[in-house]
């Protein structure tokens, strides 16, 4: 691969991005004909991909990296092997006929453009992830595939259901996003490894790792929610409040298989262990049974698929998790059959919905007669989920019986629970595909006729290739499920498919005994649903409903600690603070030997006596200010302590701030002394005793702890060397004797300009307050209450009409 | 003398702080003059201490012929002044329109922005 060949895949995993960038504006210009138009995007995908197919079949791999943040390994680089690139083909494939699908599904809708753009982010970020090389590369495009969910579940956001599912799919899958940023986190600090390819071709790197077992359970935390295993299989049904064309590209054909991606992309340096084959197993096989018995309980055609799908996942799990290489060949062909037809079922589905207005599979029936195609197409899809000759589905489940019962092993456990998941997985295909159409005709809320070609293209096509897969079975095995089979085993699996079984041997009994099953119930599906419906009556409680237990205690959590921390009390914040400034000053002055030794106090007679004697007037009125009885006597010592401070300056030379301090007080006293006589207040300043000690001791604190940082300040040598460069250049530069007013008026002029706005500032400030009138208005509770507004000179209020 | 000043500054906080903490708009509002003048003497103590010399040179001399008070942390006190007075008149002017508007100097009887009895946040989505 040559330099522009690099920057070409690099443009191509981009684009959907820039795509969805345009896609609003090519909407208003091409309305529901812009899904055509935008479809050229993955189908350009698609083809690049393609075109290295052979290649990669080939033993090829290729890697593309561009250095994003090197100082801490992080790349942004891409990895194209069996694996990711069947996956990448999947993605944009599906992706062109989902984009045309859209256009026709949502014609007309007000934010067709919107919703296009969401369908191509999270198209670029489910290319990212299948075809990232870096480990936290790969973890920004997984978090942007459960935001896109997000988005695209929550895009009916006028219902509460679909914020409801969206909110819950984001929490469940961010969650799981996390626990894999931690995994990811550990293998790069145990190994020093970021690169998905270099690991696993590591061997034993991580298996003989200290830090396996956490690495296997976050790496499982992050698979197991995006891939929705039971017990987190909650969110994938309600992700069915998304407009179809979203449940039929996420949440069955592309996103949710990211986990099972993840696991098979690990498998090479994580799989094949005691606990993988045991857990992994476990996981899917108890999804699997449990997501078709879900699936036979529902009758709507959406909520049957959805579960299927998680039956699927399951299937999938427990197939990864054999470590058997022909099982994993059987879960790959699985999920590739599986894309195929539950992409165009879901495709189906949606058009029923579209054309006759319901979905509920107990009011519709004969439908095959007005659309012909869209049977056909899900008939053939149905076929191939049933697992039924000449379609892909049907080798897939052939292989997969041949890997857990083949001549090698003959796993007991996973074989009966894989046939009675793929029996119940029949009868749901039978239902979808089989019983809208047949039958007698129901009246439906519409009048159904056949949809236009965007909505029939693209599950007709799906279909078709499932079949044609399956009948050019040999090219098939070679350059898709081969190389992709031998990137999850990390070894070079030769994959021979065949469409008639070679011989007949225990797959083939395994499939007719699944057929006969599967046949068996769908004849009694009504009975079915109601023996689970009645089952899952008495059990009463799920996880769906334990996620809305949760969230309402993380809410009433929430409540709880705000009327703590935030009680809307001022004395209670001032305490806090105050008590945190005790600690503050404190903890430093013990635990670093801060302590300022004990001062050498000067001497009480002397001529120094009036200061001592002024020091002593400061203090007085400091205690008359707290002890007074009235306020007016509260105002005159707080006076006092004012003019003795502003003796202190006077006797430690400094007159400038004597006289500005006694104007100061001066002026503080009267004001406060007008405004006070003003209030008709009792004297009911003084707190009770309890509050008092408790208030008090705080204040001391603080108060003894700031004296104690001073005196300790004091006792270090002083650097003078600003005080002399004033007092050097006063004359010599500034031309003033007077330094502190040069320093106030000179050196330091810009910051006087700001005291004065400020001081302006606060001026502004008073007089608007001054200006603003008082009104009754109605509270919350109903009383009346006075409210503040302002007015402006012309008297005209421009606070808002509250009353 | 700075030890003396600074129990004198151990003082003012104390008393400050205590007056901040009290529920009366009055009261915390002579805790905050009284907070003002703690911080400007700890600033000048800080700046060390010299009797009697203000910082100014004499006539026909280009720097003071004997030392003189420290002048730095005079200016920074001089700016001090007159910033926390405007603030202290600010203070005052809204503590009294609150009492006109809410008619009371009790913080904890305003609660117009905060209720008592909030209404708990919607439990749905």
């Amino acid at each position: 691969m040559g330099l522009s060949e690099h920057d070409l895949f690099l443009l191509a995993v981009l684009s959907p991005f820039a795509a969805a960038a345009v896609a609003p504006f090519v909407t208003r210009v091409l309305g529901h004909r812009a899904g055509w138009l935008l479809a050229l995007v993955p189908l350009g995908i698609f083809a690049l991909i393609a075109s290295h197919i052979g290649e990669v079949a080939h033993g090829g791999n290729t890697v593309v990296a561009y250095d994003w943040v090197p100082s801490y390994g992080i790349k942004l680089s891409y990895y194209l092997d069996g694996l990711s690139s069947l996956f990448a083909m999947l993605v944009s494939g599906i992706g062109v006929f989902i984009v045309i699908y859209s256009g026709g599904y949502l014609k007309g809708h007000r934010y067709l453009g919107r919703f296009l753009a969401f369908m191509l982010l999270f198209m670029g970020s489910m290319l990212g992830v299948v075809l990232a090389d870096n480990l936290i590369t790969l973890f920004i495009y997984w978090e942007l595939t459960s935001i896109t969910s997000f988005l695209l579940i929550g895009f009916d956001n006028n219902r509460e259901a679909s914020r409801r599912a969206a909110l819950q799919a984001l929490l469940v899958t961010g969650a799981g996003g996390l626990s894999l940023l931690a995994a990811f986190l550990l293998i790069s600090s145990t190994t020093g490894i970021t690169e998905m390819s270099v690991l696993n071709a590591s061997g034993d790197i991580l298996r003989d790792s200290a830090l396996y077992l956490p690495i296997f359970i976050l790496v499982l935390g992050g698979a197991f929610t995006k891939s929705a295993q039971f017990p987190m299989h909650f969110w994938l049904p309600n992700a069915m409040e998304a407009p179809t064309p979203v449940s039929a590209y996420l949440h069955s054909a592309t996103m949710v298989k990211a986990g099972v991606y993840l696991l098979m992309r690990m498998h090479p340096s994580l799989g094949g262990t005691e606990l993988w084959t045991t857990v992994l197993p476990i996981f899917g096989g108890v999804t699997l049974i449990a997501g078709t018995l879900l699936a036979v309980r529902q009758t709507d055609l959406k909520l049957m698929l959805a579960y299927t799908t998680v039956a699927s996942l399951g299937l999938l799990v427990m197939l990864t998790g054999t470590s058997i290489d022909a099982a994993i060949t059987g879960a790959v062909l699985y999920l590739f059959a599986h894309s195929l037809f539950k992409g165009g079922l879901f495709m189906v589905a949606g058009t029923i919905d579209h054309e006759a207005g319901t979905r509920d599979i107990t009011r519709l029936g004969g439908l095959g007669r007005a659309m012909p195609i869209t049977f056909f197409a899900a008939a053939l899809a149905g076929l191939s989920m049933s697992g039924l000759p000449p379609f892909i589905g049907f080798i897939a489940k052939e292989v997969l019986y041949d890997g857990t019962f083949g001549a090698t092993t003959d796993n007991w456990a996973v074989t009966a629970t894989a046939v009675a998941g793929n029996a119940l997985m029949l009868v749901i295909a039978a239902a979808v595909a089989l019983k809208p159409f047949t039958g007698e005709k129901v009246e439906t809320p519409k009048h159904a006729h056949e949809g236009p070609a965007s909505l029939w293209l693209g599950p007709l096509t799906l279909s078709l290739i499932g079949l044609g897969t399956a009948l050019f079975a040999h090219t098939t095995g070679e350059y898709l499920i081969g190389p992709m089979a031998a990137a999850i085993s990390g070894g070079t699996a030769e994959v021979e498919l065949h469409l008639i079984p070679a011989h007949f041997g225990a797959p083939v009994v395994l499939s007719m005994v699944t057929v006969a099953l599967g046949i068996a119930v769908f004849l009694m599906l009504d009975t079915a649903r109601g023996i689970v419906a009645g089952v899952l009556r008495a059990i009463g409680w799920g996880p769906d409903r334990g996620f809305d237990q949760v969230v309402r205690l993380i809410i009433r959590m929430a409540i709880v600690i705000t009327r703590v921390i935030q009680p809307g009390r001022m004395q209670t914040y001032m305490l806090v603070v105050f008590l945190f400034t005790a600690l503050a000053l404190f903890v430093p002055l013990f635990a670093y030997g801060e302590m300022p030794e004990w001062p050498e106090w000067p001497a009480l007679s002397g001529s120094n006596f009036y200061e001592w004697a002024i020091i002593a007037i400061a203090v007085l009125g400091v205690g008359a200010v707290l002890i007074a009885s009235t306020r007016l006597n509260a105002i005159v010592s707080l006076g006092i302590q004012g003019f003795a401070v502003a003796l202190i300056f006077m006797l430690f030379g400094a007159p400038d701030l004597s006289f500005t301090q006694f104007m100061v007080e001066t002026l503080s006293v009267v004001i406060l002394a007008l405004v006070m006589t003003r209030l008709d207040l009792g004297n009911h300043g003084h707190r009770p005793l309890p509050a008092m000690i408790r208030d008090g001791t705080v204040a001391v604190a603080v108060g003894v702890g700031l004296g104690l940082l001073l005196l300790s300040v004091t006792q270090w040598p002083f650097d003078a060397r600003l005080s002399e460069f004033f007092t050097a250049n006063s004359r010599a530069i500034a031309h003033g004797r007077n330094i502190v007013n040069v320093i106030i008026v000179d050196f330091r002029g810009l910051d006087t300009l700001g005291e004065i706005a400020v001081v302006m500032t606060t001026g502004l400030a008073i007089l608007a307050l001054i200006r603003i009138r008082t009104r009754k208005v109605e509270q919350y509770d109903g009383t009346k209450r006075e409210v503040r507004i302002a007015r402006t000179y012309s008297g005209e209020r421009w606070g808002g009409d509250v009353s | 003398m700075e030890p003396v000043l600074c129990v004198l500054i151990t003082v003012l906080f104390s008393a400050s702080f205590y007056l901040m903490l009290s529920t009366h708009i009055i009261r915390v509002l002579l805790g905050v003059a009284l907070l003002s003048n703690g911080v400007n003497l700890l600033i000048f103590t800080a700046g060390r201490l010299l009797r009697e010399v203000p910082p100014i040179i004499a006539e026909g001399q280009m720097v003071p012929t004997m030392a003189t008070a420290n002048p730095l942390p005079q200016a920074l006190i001089l700016t001090a002044i007159v910033i926390s007075f405007s603030f202290f008149a600010f203070l005052l002017v809204l503590g009294f329109r609150a009492y006109q508007a809410l008619g009371t100097d009790d913080v904890n009887e305003m609660r117009v922005a905060e209720p008592e009895r909030e209404p708990e946040p919607p439990m749905g989505y």
